[in-house]
């Protein structure tokens, strides 16, 4: 079952999101914050909206698919995981530490909701296009999505991937790229380079619409267009900010990872916090 | 000796089986099918043989996605590229979360020949023995072929590689061979000498055998087609046994066969020397496979003045 809540209910479960995502990381310990905040809306809109899902049995065979080709942004995918309850909440606390099925990067083996093991980047979409195939040669319906990164694109075998999706008719893939313009750093792409992303993604032979990525009802419509393709797949080009949601950070390279101060830690946490209270009263 | 055949050939017969057999079955290929003559497949099963064009990350990648969703996923390319043009991908995505992909390289070896040092690999059973799951196979002859292919299906566990050949070469195994996963098998006793060779090199350690009788060098020959996990109770066994344990394979003698032999002999008690042939730290060139195989010391001939050589010190 979908959960298709209203664009207010994933607007809070946005803010819940993101509140999880930098409790999790804490303070004094190097975490990729920017990454994480900027796909938060995404990974809302995907899990909380769009995908078909059951967090009792995240091994259901129809289930829909979600690969996060930007592994280091797996945070965001833990929170979301936790909130629908596949994993207890509890174990966010354990992000990186030794032991621990959250890994600083997915591991599909170690934690159930996980897909696919990505880290090094570039190497997503071709999976995900993995998944999307077996689908049809096994004739098990359901949907797959991956997560890119806008920087992620000038890995040359994301365009290999580009070309296999709309060559196997892959109408039942999704890709989105969280186009938050900025790499660790400084800025992924000269102006000329990001104006043409989404006519190259064209020209491959994709459906592509770009959308705001923090406007959650904006993400539903374009993924309800993401999957009105007879036969080829979608690309949803989300403009979003590296770091959303906590002022300082917020279209910053620095904090593609860094560790915050303790000061930090606690300012960032009222933020959302107080993001989260003010929605609490808008519902 | 008999008929001559390429294993690479008997692996695309294989292959027909194998898609006939396993529901889950598929094959992914990054255009040089024929080279493994899977070409007829093609027509017969459409959907389960994918043209992933010349791309061999996203060849690999894409076997990654078939095999989480439940497929078996064969992917097939040169043995160079298969395994150094997409180590990454190969490490994270199948062999981190152990999915069972098989990984076929044909033209393996130093007998790749005319195309020279970029298509000769001469590092890939290195590469993929340093995986953490990783099988590693290089099948001695077109019975061990099919035996390892359909094998690998459905009785290895997890990620394997399998390294085919183009050099053709007679079977040395009986056809009723069953293969044992990490087993080697004993070809020939020999009270002085044990040969331990892989893939086209176990029919060149035959005939050194051969040669060595004539000389008075009693020779075993052990097959060891699966470099990884490596039969190590044979490889003591043989440092036990014999004096001199030569390693024989068409690839570098650092961190294939030869080093994996070289790491249990290193770890055990057993007295004998280690001889390892292959090629030394090198790249090929362009030749005729023959010409490589003597130039490398890699013929029957060549092992067998090796052999009495390192005896004679």
């Amino acid at each position: 079952m979908k959960p298709g809540l209203s664009p207010a209910q994933l607007r809070h479960k946005a803010a819940q999101l993101r509140r999880n995502i930098v409790a999790m990381m804490g303070a004094n310990k190097a975490h990729h914050f920017g990454g994480s905040l900027s796909a938060a809306d995404i990974v809302t809109a995907l899990y909380f909206y769009a995908m078909d899902y059951d967090p009792a049995n995240p091994s259901w065979e129809e289930r829909d698919r979600f690969i996060l080709s930007k592994g280091h942004c797996v945070p965001a995918q833990y929170a979301a995981l936790a909130m629908l309850g596949v994993f207890p909440q509890e174990e966010l606390a354990t992000l990186k530490q030794m032991g621990t099925r959250l890994q600083g990067h997915p591991a599909a083996h170690l934690l159930p909701g996980i897909e696919g093991c990505t880290g090094s980047l570039g190497m997503g979409l071709s999976f995900a296009n993995g998944l999307a195939l077996a689908s049809r040669i096994r004739g098990v319906p359901y949907r797959v999505y991956c997560l890119m990164g806008d920087g992620e694109t000038q890995e040359g075998q994301v365009w290999e991937a580009a070309r296999t999706a709309p060559l196997q008719c892959l109408s039942n893939l999704s890709a989105i790229i969280d186009r938050n313009r900025l790499k660790a750093m400084d800025r992924s792409y000269c102006g000329a380079e990001l104006a043409d992303l989404p006519a190259r993604w064209a020209a491959f032979g994709w459906r592509v619409l770009e959308v705001d990525g923090h406007d959650l009802s904006a993400l539903c419509d374009a993924l309800d267009w993401a999957q009105q393709g007879a036969s080829a797949p979608s690309m949803i080009i989300a403009d979003t900010v590296k770091g959303q949601g906590v002022s300082f950070m917020q279209d910053q390279p620095f904090y593609h990872n860094a560790a915050l101060t303790s000061a930090q830690f606690e300012v960032a946490l009222a933020e959302l916090d107080q993001a989260l209270a003010l929605m609490g009263e808008a519902r | 000796m008999s008929e001559l055949y390429q294993t690479r050939f008997a692996y695309g017969e294989a292959l027909a089986e194998a898609a006939a057999l396993f529901f889950f079955f598929v094959s992914v290929y990054s255009d040089i099918y024929t080279s493994t003559r899977t070409v007829h497949l093609r027509e017969q099963f459409p959907e389960r043989f994918i043209d992933m064009g010349i791309s061999e990350m996203d060849m690999i990648s894409t076997a990654a996605g078939l095999a989480a969703a439940g497929l078996v996923p064969f992917a097939n390319s040169f043995a160079m590229f298969i395994t150094a043009h997409c180590y990454d991908q190969i490490r994270i995505q199948i062999c981190y979360p152990g999915l069972h992909a098989i990984l076929v390289g044909s033209s393996g070896g130093l007998t790749q020949g005319p195309d020279g040092a970029s298509h000769q690999s001469l590092e890939d059973l290195t590469l993929m023995r340093a995986l953490p799951g990783m099988t590693v196979l290089a099948p001695a002859d077109a019975i061990e072929t099919r035996a390892m292919t359909l094998a690998a299906v459905h009785e290895i566990p997890g990620p394997v590689y399998l390294r085919l050949g183009r050099y053709p070469v007679p079977n040395v195994l009986p056809v009723d061979y069953v293969y044992r996963h990490g087993q080697a098998v004993t070809l020939r006793t020999g009270s002085d000498v044990t040969l331990i060779a892989c893939g086209h090199m176990v029919a060149t350690a035959l005939s050194a055998s051969d040669l060595l009788t004539v000389q008075g060098v009693q020779a075993a020959v052990v097959n060891m087609s699966t470099i990884k996990p490596l039969d190590e109770e044979m490889v003591r066994q043989a440092a036990a046994e014999t004096r001199l344990v030569v390693t024989i394979e068409e690839h570098s003698i650092i961190g294939g066969l030869g080093g994996a032999v070289a790491e249990v002999m290193a770890e055990s008690s057993g007295g004998a020397r280690l001889l390892r042939l292959g090629t030394r730290d090198v790249f090929g060139e362009s030749a005729t496979a023959d010409e490589l195989l003597t130039k490398h010391g890699l013929t029957p001939e060549g092992v067998a003045r090796a052999v009495r050589g390192r005896l004679e010190r």
